[in-house]
């Protein structure tokens, strides 16, 4: 997995939470900074797609790994 | 992207439907909505300062419920008074070790994301219901005010 800025583990959350807190750390970092995200939700799959797709954050990476999900988001 | 604008109307005061309004309100603003809820008859109750809702089984054919029950609990039994604290507790129950937000903690989120919620004033008088028993931070306005966002909305939705 690539280099990161920040992690935030969302292991344990359900809709909406995992995106509602990556909305909130994101917040934080600056443009071109990276986010890795850790979820249990299956959900969360299509929904960080969806995410970057409509905010403009860039899904660098995708993956599941010893049953979690793992997303590198790169803030716009 | 221009600002899409999501207005949606709360018209439900159980534990059940208070939560799709607060999921979808938080998200939308997740994804840079600016969004409105408006608060209307038994959707009131979703803005007490102390949220005391519940979820009852009667009536409601599609709720799943422990131990098959829903397949062969006589339904008149589910008008029984117990049973709307005992599903009320055990859907509480359900959803925190699920890891769903509590009631509280979406509101709050709402509120930090500045999704305007917009209480019914007529609402209010009908019911004799006191402000002091709500948030802070809400507005108390009609069906003109809803409208005058809505009629701009990209979305809107009356759950």
């Amino acid at each position: 997995m690539a280099d990161f800025d920040q992690e935030l583990d969302a292991s344990g959350l359900n809709c909406p939470l995992p995106i509602l807190r990556a909305k909130k750390s994101l917040a934080g970092l600056s443009v071109g900074q990276v986010l890795h995200i850790i979820a249990t939700d299956p959900g969360s799959v299509k929904d960080f797609e969806a995410f970057a797709k409509q905010t403009g954050n860039e899904l660098m990476e995708s993956k599941e790994e010893g049953g979690k999900f793992h997303f590198l988001i790169k803030k716009a | 992207m221009q600002e899409k604008k999501l207005a949606i109307i709360a018209t439900k005061g159980s534990l059940d439907w208070a939560y799709p309004p607060f999921i979808l309100a938080s998200t939308a603003s997740a994804l840079g909505y600016d969004t409105e809820i408006f608060f209307t008859f038994y959707g009131l109750q979703l803005l007490r300062k102390k949220l005391a809702l519940e979820v009852t089984p009667l009536g409601n054919p599609g709720m799943p419920m422990p131990m098959g029950m829903d397949k062969w609990f006589p339904v008149a039994l589910t008008a029984l008074p117990f049973m709307q604290a005992l599903m009320t507790s055990m859907m509480k129950k359900k959803m925190a070790s699920k890891g769903i937000a509590s009631l509280e903690e979406l509101r709050e989120l709402c509120q930090e994301a500045e999704v305007r919620l917009i209480a019914c004033q007529m609402t209010v008088d009908l019911f004799d219901m006191n402000p002091a028993d709500f948030i802070d931070g809400i507005e108390y306005a009609g069906a003109a005010r809803f409208f005058e966002f809505a009629g701009e909305s990209d979305i809107c939705l009356y759950i």
